[in-house]
């Protein structure tokens, strides 16, 4: 038995008890500022790729007009007579993520809400590490699917389509971002609480008057979540366009045609062997400025439809 | 009070429950509600007071595994709710229920209580207008929403949101309505307004009320029911249970010596 009374902090002189807590307070300092420092290393990053985009793109500026980068119609920066259109890699940037969004987000939002309220555990057991495994499948093998797989197919219901084209990537990027979008739709609808649902029930509701009348708006900040991550997927994807949409810019906004994005530029050209500063290894850094805005524009609406349908419970 | 000739609007015969873990939270409780009057479920946490009113809605069919044995009946029709032939929805349709915590739907007042009313496949603008007036007043509500009917509802106090609730309730019309706990979240004020509510509701419907409030049970309810660890320990007039409890352990409760 310890018969010494443990001593009671208070009655510590003041030094001693500062002392302590200068210790305590060193350590909280230190974890504090190596917490600081993971978190940073993601934003220096980011701050890194954003200034070396703008400093190529400066120097790629000194030879091209803006106004030319932006009306002019065709992108040859490699050719002879070349020209310096960013629209055509715009449009097939567009084009290609447009069906992609088509085939995902119905698809991943009926799926979310099929997983969330209607499957039962064990389906639930079952279809979500199949989901996941579609996530890990690398690209290029989509790509390849796109290019050998379903182009041909689609070339039975249209005997007219090239073996380059728009639609087949286009499709299989939405399948290859449906489980993005069905994971994160799903998350936010089983963090509706479950009274919420009650209620519901309560009031005499079905399950599917449930999911789609309260559930889903309840969920719908994290659902506009998912669709960003979509969004953001189909526009910085490069593999699956790359190999399957043709690598031709083409200013066109027609699903039937190839036509090459702005990621499918960039891999192409930076896979062959341009000279450091040449006009053509900055027309990168010019494509990927405008492929970097393009993306904080959605994160941005996606951001302000968010706020405007947060709900707190 | 003159029990003789009060009609019964539903009992529960010889009825025990059992969740899905193999917990039996009922243990043969027989019981009747008496139309147009307030029945007080007391009882100390965890003796079955939840289960009991949630086995009145089927809530518990939400939930796999769960089971009833016996019997809950609706009069005048003789309507046994548990019945497996008997469509949960249709019985929700009857009875309504109003929770412990407000729990509106990320929808604007006027929705809210239109509710019932659309998933009954009401398209009727002018009807459902009517309707959401009438409940909105009946739930002493009106006069504080009228101006922002389509505001979200969640931009109400919480005593509002259980007003809203109880709204949403009552726009359907329903014959009994279930209460559990509705006050715990309340301060006093809301407290009295939800109390104030249940009384005038008495004319129109039957109530069952789950409360942890001893005084609260006494002034509200015409009956009150004492449970313990899953039975009905006594069932009798609100006065005579408070005043001349026959049961040891009712007393014993009531008087705060246990619980
Ligand atoms: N989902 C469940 N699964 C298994 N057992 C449960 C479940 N819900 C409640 N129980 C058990 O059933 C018994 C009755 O619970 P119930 O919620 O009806 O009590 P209560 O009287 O409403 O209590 P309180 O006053 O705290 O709300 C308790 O022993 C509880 O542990
Ligand atoms: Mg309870």
């Amino acid at each position: 038995m310890a018969t010494q009374v443990l001593q009671n902090p208070l009655e510590l002189p003041i030094s001693a008890r500062l002392a302590k807590n200068l210790k305590r307070n060193f350590v909280e300092r230190v974890i504090e500022f190596m917490l600081m420092l993971a978190a940073l290393s993601a934003v220096a990053t980011t701050l890194a790729i954003v200034f070396v985009l703008i400093y190529e793109s400066f120097a790629f500026f000194e030879h091209v007009s803006i106004v030319a980068f932006l009306t002019d119609t065709q992108w040859t920066p490699l050719f002879e007579d070349a020209h310096y259109g960013i629209m055509p890699l715009v449009a097939g940037t567009l084009t290609t993520s447009i069906i992609a969004l088509l085939v995902a987000v119905p698809i991943g939002t009926i799926g979310a809400i099929y997983l969330s309220e209607f499957a039962s555990h064990k389906t639930r057991e079952i279809v979500k590490p199949i989901l996941e495994l579609l996530v890990g499948v690398p690209t290029v093998v989509f790509g390849y699917f796109a290019l050998l797989f379903v182009t041909p197919m689609l070339q039975k219901i249209f005997p007219g389509l090239p073996s380059f084209n728009m639609l087949g990537p286009g499709i299989v990027m939405g399948i290859m971002i449906i489980p993005y979008i069905s994971s994160v739709a799903e998350d936010a609808m089983r963090a509706v609480p479950m009274s919420m649902r009650e209620g519901s029930y309560a009031m005499g509701a079905t399950r599917f008057q449930t999911a789609i009348r309260v559930v889903t708006p309840a969920a719908t900040s994290g659902i506009v979540a998912a669709y960003i991550l979509g969004i953001s997927r189909a526009v910085g994807e490069t593999m699956v366009v790359a190999i399957a949409a043709g690598q031709q810019p083409n200013l066109t906004f027609d699903p039937m045609e190839s036509a090459a994005t702005i990621t499918a530029y960039i891999v192409q050209v930076a896979m062959g062997d341009l000279p450091h500063g040449s006009i053509g290894y900055q027309s990168i850094f010019a494509a990927g400025l405008v492929l970097m805005i393009m993306t904080l524009v959605f994160n941005i609406l996606g951001h302000l439809t968010r706020k405007k349908f947060r709900e707190a419970y | 009070m003159v029990t003789a000739t009060t009609p019964i609007k539903a009992e529960s015969r010889d009825l025990n429950f059992y969740y899905s873990n193999g917990t039996r939270a009922l243990k043969g409780i027989s019981m009747p509600l008496y139309e147009n009057k307030i029945t007080a479920l007391i009882g100390p946490s965890g003796c079955g007071k939840s289960t009991f009113l949630r086995c009145f809605n089927r809530m518990h069919d939400l939930y796999p595994g769960n089971k009833y044995d016996g019997q809950i009946v609706m009069h005048p029709d003789n309507t046994n709710v548990l019945a497996h032939g008997v469509d949960p929805i249709e019985v929700r349709m009857r009875i309504s229920m109003v929770f412990q915590k407000p729990n509106p739907f990320p929808k604007s007042i006027y929705e809210n209580v239109a509710y019932g009313l659309r998933v009954r496949g009401e398209k009727n603008k002018r009807n459902i207008d009517d309707k959401v007036e009438e409940a909105l007043k009946g739930a002493a509500l009106w006069e504080e929403a009228k101006n922002r009917l389509h505001d979200l509802a969640f931009n109400l106090s919480g005593g509002q949101q259980q007003r809203l609730c109880i709204a949403r309730a009552l726009a359907t019309d329903p014959e009994i309505m279930l209460f559990d706990e509705p006050t715990s979240a309340l301060d006093p004020i809301a407290t009295a307004n939800i109390e104030e509510l249940m009384s005038e509701l008495r004319n129109k419907l039957t109530i069952l009320v789950v409360t942890h409030n001893m005084q609260q049970a006494a002034r509200v309810s015409d009956y009150t029911a004492y449970m313990y660890l899953g039975e009905l320990i006594e069932y009798g007039d609100t006065d005579m249970i408070f005043t001349r409890p026959t049961r040891k352990e009712t007393e014993d409760y009531i008087t705060g010596k246990f619980g």
